[in-house]
């Protein structure tokens, strides 16, 4: 059962990372892409890691999706379809692309893995716990440092995108 | 993790969405189509971190804790570059990589 899961999943989600990397309409592109996000997010639930299944949900598909489809309204007209890319950048593109698919699989099939036996239920206790935790192995300095990063960010969009007026 | 699947069946997964997102980045002439290819290559890399973490070391969470931190850093690398995209934009109407040869005017 899991196994049919998964790989309706990986087909979604392969089918539509290539059309949204393929597409030539942009917000079609942009909706493909969101459709991809989801399905990573299933595989954090199939893995049993509810809390970054929800995290994900919530970031990319209502944060991220959202903000990119409004710059793309924004700089875009919908009915403009993009350029075409030449047909050689795309062959070598696409060749450069399964080289490395190819390198990749073969270090990652003749890697012999021991996958654990045992298996454990992760809660957003732990996760919280993890965090915050001042000791051996806790992560307290980069969650502060994340959150410094997020805040010289907002900021920083508001100052970037208010810009200058336009001048002619 | 998952019943039935090896650790094999997921790297080969996120590899090839990873190699996807690098194909769009190489081909796109535009800067939001390219932010879209960034976005494929991070959630591949962070899906691995978590897959590694779940099948090799369950014991630990190390790879969850990388994960939220890649989801943070995409989202906030997401809301500069579609700042900067307007902005450029104001200033040569074009988001199209070749137009855009000045950041400062």
């Amino acid at each position: 059962m899991e196994r049919i899961i998964f790989y309706i999943l990986a087909i979604i989600m392969i089918v539509f990372a290539i059309k949204a990397v393929s597409s030539r309409k942009m917000l079609r592109a942009v909706i493909y892409l969101l459709f991809v996000l989801i399905g990573i997010s299933g595989i954090y639930f199939m893995v049993d890691y509810s809390f970054l299944a929800a995290v994900q949900l919530a970031v990319y598909a209502g944060g991220v999706i959202v903000l990119i489809i409004f710059s793309v309204l924004l700089v875009h007209h919908i009915e403009l379809k993009l350029d075409e890319t030449n047909l050689k950048q795309r062959v070598l593109a696409a060749a450069l692309s399964i080289i490395g698919i190819v390198l990749t699989l073969y270090a990652i099939f003749t890697f012999d893995f021991n996958p654990a036996e045992n298996s454990r239920i992760i809660e957003v206790k732990d996760i919280g716990m993890g965090l915050l935790s001042v000791g051996d192995g806790g992560y307290i300095l980069p969650f502060e440092v994340i959150s410094v990063l997020l805040v010289a960010v907002m900021i920083g969009a508001i100052v970037v995108a208010k810009g200058k007026k336009l001048e002619r | 993790m998952i019943q039935g699947i090896t650790i094999y069946e997921i790297l080969t997964l996120t590899t090839i969405i990873f190699f996807i997102g690098v194909y769009g980045f190489l081909t796109r002439k535009n800067l939001i189509t390219m932010l879209l290819s960034i976005e494929l290559i991070l959630n591949a890399s962070a899906v691995n971190f978590v897959v590694i973490n779940t099948y090799l070391y369950p014991e630990s969470l190390q790879g969850v804790f990388f994960s939220i931190f890649i989801i943070a850093v995409a989202a906030a690398e997401t809301a500069l570059a579609v700042a900067i995209i307007i902005n450029l934009y104001k200033l040569v109407t074009s988001v199209e990589v070749e137009d855009t040869e000045v950041m400062k005017y």
